[in-house]
């Protein structure tokens, strides 16, 4: 790959803008969905600063890529028990909304 | 990747477009369902990112597991939760929202000026794997991340039965107390908890 074309510091940007929308959706969503979809958005970003790195700074281990296939894995279980946890919530409290979600809140 | 530096750059730029545009309007759409939609463009995207960079089997990981798996639950939750409801209000939401906001900035201004200022030591092109990256990841997955490999497997089951124990409803095929049967619909009723006791 020509390194000249696009720089590092593109593809660096980019994430970061992601994972900045990632937090903000997580901090103020009061859809639960909505909270679980942001998280989704926070490890994409991640793994775009991982494949990044892993085609400009270690191109030929590249080992970035092996390390975004095991989040890739890690965000498929992770969202797989997350919505199983938002199913069994909705059936205890008949809501989706993160507010009423305060039962260990002091 | 083989393509000129022209297209390269057109192509980064459409992609990251969509991936901004897509994801402030998955945080901010009021439909949760566009936002799930959107969502699916931006993994899209994100993997068409993927492509520039190189890495064609992560990129086709990527398609299938987070568009084709991830995606597509999160719709089916959507679908199982889907009920109208009017959001109480909360005391402080501008203040809450300000505060959030200014957060996220200035980690957007910190990382951005890391990203700039700092000196990356990026590699001789020459060295560069190109498209044999996929054969490279395989020797990797088989051979020093084979541990990783195979621990992945192991969370991926306890994720299985984790999420099937989690949702099961443990609903009867008749009630204990009156011997009629029970209906089981999939479908979640709007006006009462399914874990109630049935009296």
């Amino acid at each position: 790959m020509n390194v000249d074309s696009i720089p590092l510091q593109a593809f660096l940007i980019v994430s970061s803008i992601l994972f900045c929308i990632g937090i903000w959706g997580l901090l103020n969503s009061r859809n639960a969905v909505r909270v679980l979809m942001s998280i989704e958005l926070m490890l994409n970003a991640v793994n775009l600063n991982l494949m990044a790195f892993s085609s400009y700074i270690d191109n030929n281990l590249i080992q970035g890529q092996v390390f975004a296939i095991f989040v890739i894995t890690v965000a498929a279980a992770e969202a797989a028990v997350g919505l199983a946890i938002l199913l069994s919530l909705y059936r205890n409290r008949v809501t989706v909304d993160m507010e009423s979600f305060n039962l260990l809140k002091w | 990747m083989s393509i000129a530096v022209t297209t390269q750059l057109i192509c980064f730029s459409i992609l990251s477009l969509i991936i901004i545009v897509g994801s402030l309007g998955v945080v901010l759409l009021e439909s949760i369902v566009y936002s799930a939609f959107l969502l699916g463009g931006v993994f899209m995207s994100v993997a068409g990112l993927y492509l520039l960079l190189n890495a064609s089997f992560v990129a086709a990981a990527q398609v299938l597991v987070y568009v084709g798996a991830i995606n597509v639950l999160i719709l089916f939750a959507i679908m199982l939760v889907n009920k109208k409801e009017d959001l109480k209000p909360i005391k402080y939401l501008n203040s809450r929202k300000l505060i959030s906001s200014t957060i996220c900035i200035t980690l957007l201004s910190l990382l951005v000026r890391v990203d700039l200022t700092d000196t990356w030591i990026i590699a001789d092109p020459k060295l560069s794997i190109g498209e044999e990256s996929t054969i490279r990841l395989g020797e990797h997955l088989f051979s020093d991340y084979l541990l990783p490999f195979e621990v992945a497997s192991v969370l991926l089951l306890m994720a299985m039965i984790g999420a099937i124990v989690l949702a099961r409803r443990d609903v009867l095929s008749e009630d204990i107390s009156t011997g009629l049967p029970v209906d089981q619909e999939l479908i979640e009723k709007s006006d009462k908890p399914l874990l109630t006791q049935k009296k």
